[in-house]
Order: structure tokens, then C-alpha cells, then sequence
């Protein structure tokens, strides 16, 4: 309970769910040793951390913001240009962190304080602009970020795949460089969630659920809304700059493509609407059903396809075709918008006593 | 007894609208002052300008010796004016222990203060862990009114606290408005009940079209049918 700030799941079949993904996240090199999986579990540990960031903004606040991949790729890029420039040193990593993390927060600070005054909208409208220019910003200075083709590093020596730190003589598996990034990557994005979850249950995370529901009444009880808004958005850019070098540091490559892209940003957004806004928990199942669908509906519908057309089935083969797969994809997140207004964990959730 | 609030002038514009048109009137420290007035004649807007949600274009605003006029609302409420708007404003998704907590500013509940809250709003004390949106609409009220004075607060703005409500519950508010006004807080008190106004009210401001039409005692207005008739469009006798 300690752990989980005092709110837990609340809900079996929730709990079963989030333990099910916690404990295969956990035991993924093992249990599911390829690459491809590898990668998989990676992205949902660093997407589920990204989304729970987002949704401390758009599920406790009610802000929109469209510059949250900004943040995600300022971490990304910190890492790999220091990464790149300063060669696989781990004083690299350190000046990465060093100024990439205050540079994020920074940047959300000078936002928050100058539009978070107005309306929600004029906010929303000023990240997305703000945004954009910072995509514009990372594919003209090449230079410095490498442009189009981004920023390909090496990582040092402990966290390279060919680093066996313990041989399959040992244990029976190999344990290397590869698997000790993924363990960093994935306790770095559980600490990031449990952190907060720590803060949308405390005081803090109290006022900002009463600005979502009414700023003005907040406010007449002492609140200076404006403030807390940037210090969640604060926050909130931090995580996200902290899920970009997890980001990096997984692909050995930050580039616009994989951290600036404004198909990220809707990515998160279904993710959050999927798994159930103002929850936390959401995040981490929004991330895992739908890095799920997008790595693994392909594969899936090609069986389902082949295996209508052994039995003869008239239109379903033709239906199930991998080449329709984001057609299903996206009926999908509409079914799951429709049955699940509230998103999965509000649906599954019960109330709290 | 020296006066806690005193406008002078006050004029209000929401958007181009012009609603209030130079309100003066004082609320005396340790008194329960009602603003009385048809629908439409500005006493809400008169208490958000008071507490900087609807800022004043003109005139004064005096709070215990300071001119808050064009301060900021949450400097205003740090200063000490508890705020209970018209709308049965709780947060519906915090529980209530939640509301009353995001209200305490200056630290943990005094529980005694708590303990004398509950003797007015049982029903707080039952549905403590609940979500303030699942409570009735009179127990939104006694939490919102809770909210207001969890912490001593010198000055108490409160609009239609009874509107809306069963009579039971109109009674129960009365009894404890009174309990509030006896330990000393000093309230502005909007209120179209004038059996409410009457039971509670020391002094009386009465508004029309934005403006102060009448001031004195609440006892003078209630004792004067005429008056009454020619302020509020009414006399005791028909209201009964």
C-alpha cells in the first residue's frame, strides 16, 4: 500500500491485469528472449511511463497539451547528441541528463507561466506551435542533432550487447550488456510511475483534481491555479524528458521519427483514452494493448486469415488480410472509446470507499 | 464596532455588460449583514467582486484595514474571506474529508472545530470517505458551508445557502448560520428568503438594478411592511 501512495487498483480482475503485465515486463528477457519482444517490452515500459506523465496533465488537470514528444525528444536528443559528441562514456550519459532534464523543465516553466493564464485552448494552441518549431528546430540544425537522419550512438561499454556479464555456464541463460538496459529501462519507468502516483495522491494532486473540476473555486480557497498548473506541467515534462533518454538509451538512436513525431503525440493520446484518463494506472495498460495491436495485430490477422481461408470461410480471409490491419486497428480504439467511455481501468476500477 | 468590509463606488462590467453601478454599503465586524434584492440586481456579482472573481472597474473595496480591490482571488481568500458560492460548489470527485482538507490552508483540522461542525452537518460526519458528488443536493450545501468555516475565517460570504433546499433542511441551515453568526464570524449573507433574512440578519443592504437602494437594520425593514413592499415587491404578510 506504501508503495502505491494509498490507492491501489482496486478491482480484481484490474490487479490480475496490471500484475499479469508487470510480472511478463519484468520477466521478459527471460521468458521471451528475441529481440522483437525485447523491443516490445522496452516500448510499453517507456511509453507507459510517458503516458502516465501525460495524463497527470490531461487526466488531473484538464490540459491539452500537444508538446508533450517535445519534452520526450529533448530528453532523446540530450542523450545522444552528449552521447555522440562526447563519446560511450558514462560522464556522457551524466551531462546528457544534467542538461537535458533542466532544459525540459525549463522550457515547460516559460510555457506554463506565459499561456497556462489564458484559456485551455489558447494553452493547447501554443504548445502545438511551440512544438512545432521545435521539430523544425531538430530537423534544420543538423550539426548539432543531426537533422532528418537523427543521432546514432554508442553506449558504454557495461550497457553494449556484447557485454556478457554473466555467461550461460552460469545460470543457463546469458545475462549482457542488452539485458542490464532493459532492466534500467524498466526500473526507471516503474519508479517514474509509482513517483506519480505518489503525487496525484498527495495534497498536490488533490488541488489539481479541484482546478479540473473548477479553477474558480479553487481559487476562492487560496489556490493560485496558474501555479499549479505549471508545476504539474513542470513535472510532467520531466517524466517525459526522463522516458525520452530511457528512449534513446534503448534505441542507441534519437531522431524525429522516434521521439518529435506528431504521430507520437496521438499515440499517447489513445493510450490514455484506452487505458482511463485521471488513473495512472491506465497508462501502463493503455501502453501494453496498444504497442500490443501495433506490433502484433499484423502477425495475428495473417493467422486469423490463413486460417478462414483452410476452412473456406467466404469474405472473412479477405477481411483479415494483414495488409487491413490498421483498419482493424482502429475499429479497435473506436470499440474500445464506445464500450469504454471512461477508459479500461475506469470501467474495471471500483469506486473508492 | 468598527466596519470588516466597506465598498465605495463599486462598479462591475462583465464583458461589455455593466451590472454594477457604484455599490456602497459596510459590513460591520462580529455582524450578520444580508444583501437583500430582486433576481438580476447584482448581489452575486457584488460578492464575486468582493472576492476578486468579477474585479471591480471603479471604486473601493476596504477588508480589515487593507483596499483589496483588484487583488488577486487567492489573496484575498489567504487573507481571511471564506467564500460559499450559490451553486452548491463541492468538488464532486474528492471525497468529503478531501473538500474540507483542501480548505484547511493553515495546516491539520483543529479537531474540536471539526466536532463542532459535525454537531451542525451530521450527515458529514457519516459520508466523511464518500465522494462529495454522491451526496444529496442539502448535503453539497452543509459541505460547502463546511468548507467555509473548517478554519475561523474573518470574513464569511455566503449566497442563497437555501435555495433549493427541502424546508427541513432550509431549518437545519438556519440553526446553524445562527450557531456560526453567535461565535462571532462576521457574514455577508445573499438570501432571497426573507424568513431566513429576518432570523439571522443584523443589518440589512437592499440592491436594485446594481445599485444600493435602502441600508439600516434588519429589525426596521422587518418591522415595515411598506418598505418592504416598495424595496423587494413584497410584504411579510403575502410572503407567508
Amino acid at each position: 500500500m506504501m508503495l502505491l501512495s494509498g490507492d491501489p487498483p482496486r478491482g480484481r480482475v484490474l490487479s490480475a491485469l496490471l500484475i499479469v503485465i508487470v510480472l511478463a515486463l519484468a520477466l521478459t528477457p527471460f521468458l521471451f528472449p528475441g529481440a522483437k519482444a525485447m523491443n516490445v517490452a522496452a516500448k510499453i515500459c517507456i511509453f507507459a511511463a510517458l503516458v502516465a506523465s501525460y495524463d497527470l496533465l490531461l487526466g488531473y488537470t484538464g490540459t491539452v497539451s500537444f508538446a508533450h514528444t517535445m519534452f520526450y525528444g529533448i530528453g532523446s536528443y540530450a542523450l545522444a547528441i552528449a552521447l555522440y559528441g562526447m563519446g560511450p562514456t558514462w560522464s556522457a550519459v551524466a551531462v546528457g541528463l544534467v542538461v537535458g532534464l533542466p532544459v525540459a523543465a525549463m522550457l515547460a516553466l516559460g510555457i506554463g507561466l506565459f499561456s497556462l493564464r489564458v484559456q485551455a485552448i489558447f494553452f493547447a494552441m501554443i504548445t502545438l506551435a511551440v512544438a512545432s518549431a521545435f521539430l523544425v528546430l531538430a530537423s534544420q540544425l543538423s550539426w548539432l542533432t543531426g537533422g532528418e537522419d537523427g543521432r546514432s550512438f554508442r553506449l558504454p561499454e557495461l550497457l553494449r550487447p556484447g557485454t556478457v556479464l554473466l555467461s550461460k555456464d552460469t545460470l543457463g541463460f546469458e545475462i549482457n550488456g542488452r539485458t542490464l538496459t532493459y532492466y534500467i529501462v524498466f526500473a526507471a519507468s516503474g519508479a517514474m510511475i509509482l513517483a506519480l502516483l505518489r503525487i496525484v495522491n498527495s495534497p498536490f494532486g488533490r488541488v489539481l483534481q479541484a482546478i479540473r473540476e473548477n479553477p474558480f473555486r479553487a481559487e476562492a480557497l487560496g489556490y493560485r491555479t496558474v501555479f499549479h498548473l505549471t508545476y504539474a506541467n513542470c513535472i510532467s515534462a520531466l517524466v517525459a524528458a526522463c522516458a525520452g533518454v530511457l528512449n534513446a538509451l534503448w534505441l542507441r538512436y534519437a531522431g524525429p521519427d522516434t521521439s518529435l513525431s506528431f504521430s507520437i503525440m496521438i499515440d499517447i493520446l489513445l493510450m490514455v483514452v484506452i487505458g482511463g484518463m485521471g488513473t495512472i494506472y491506465g497508462a501502463i495498460l493503455g501502453a501494453t494493448i496498444f504497442i500490443l495491436a501495433q506490433n502484433y495485430l499484423q502477425a495475428l490477422m495473417g493467422a486469423a486469415s490463413r486460417a478462414a481461408g483452410e476452412i473456406g470461410l467466404p469474405l472473412l480471409p479477405g477481411l483479415l488480410h494483414p495488409d487491413r490491419w490498421l483498419l482493424w486497428l482502429g475499429l479497435l480504439f473506436i470499440a474500445s472509446v464506445y464500450f469504454f467511455p471512461t477508459g479500461i481501468v475506469g470501467r474495471l476500477r471500483a469506486p473508492a470507499k | 464596532m468598527s466596519d470588516m468590509l466597506t465598498l465605495r463606488g463599486v462598479h462591475t462590467h462583465i464583458g461589455r455588460y455593466h451590472i454594477l453601478h457604484g455599490v456602497d454599503f459596510t459590513v460591520p465586524e462580529g455582524q450578520t449583514t444580508m444583501l437583500l434584492g430582486r433576481n438580476g440586481a447584482g448581489k452575486t456579482t457584488t460578492l464575486r467582486t468582493i472576492m476578486g472573481l468579477s474585479p471591480p472597474s471603479a471604486g473601493e473595496i476596504d477588508f480589515a484595514g487593507a483596499s483589496i480591490g483588484g487583488w488577486a482571488t487567492p489573496d484575498i481568500a489567504m487573507r481571511g474571506v471564506g467564500y460559499v458560492p450559490e451553486t452548491m460548489a463541492v468538488f464532486s470527485d474528492l471525497t468529503v474529508k478531501e473538500n474540507l482538507v483542501l480548505a484547511a490552508r493553515s495546516g491539520p483540522f483543529d479537531p474540536t472545530r471539526l466536532e463542532w461542525i459535525f454537531g451542525f452537518f451530521p450527515p458529514l460526519k457519516k459520508f466523511w470517505l464518500s465522494r462529495a458528488g454522491s451526496l444529496s443536493g442539502g448535503q453539497k450545501q452543509m459541505l460547502s458551508i463546511a468548507r467555509a468555516i473548517v478554519e475561523p475565517r474573518r470574513l464569511l460570504l455566503i449566497d442563497e445557502p437555501t435555495k433549493g433546499l427541502a424546508p427541513a433542511i432550509v431549518m437545519a441551515l438556519i440553526e446553524c448560520l445562527a450557531e456560526i453568526k453567535r461565535s462571532g464570524a462576521t457574514i455577508l449573507l445573499v438570501e432571497q428568503n426573507f424568513r431566513v433574512a429576518e432570523a439571522i440578519g443584523d443589518t440589512v443592504a437592499v440592491m436594485d438594478n446594481g445599485a444600493i437602494v435602502h441600508r439600516g437594520a434588519m429589525a426596521a425593514l422587518s418591522g415595515d411592511g411598506a418598505l418592504q413592499e416598495r424595496l423587494l415587491g413584497l410584504s411579510l404578510e403575502a410572503h407567508q
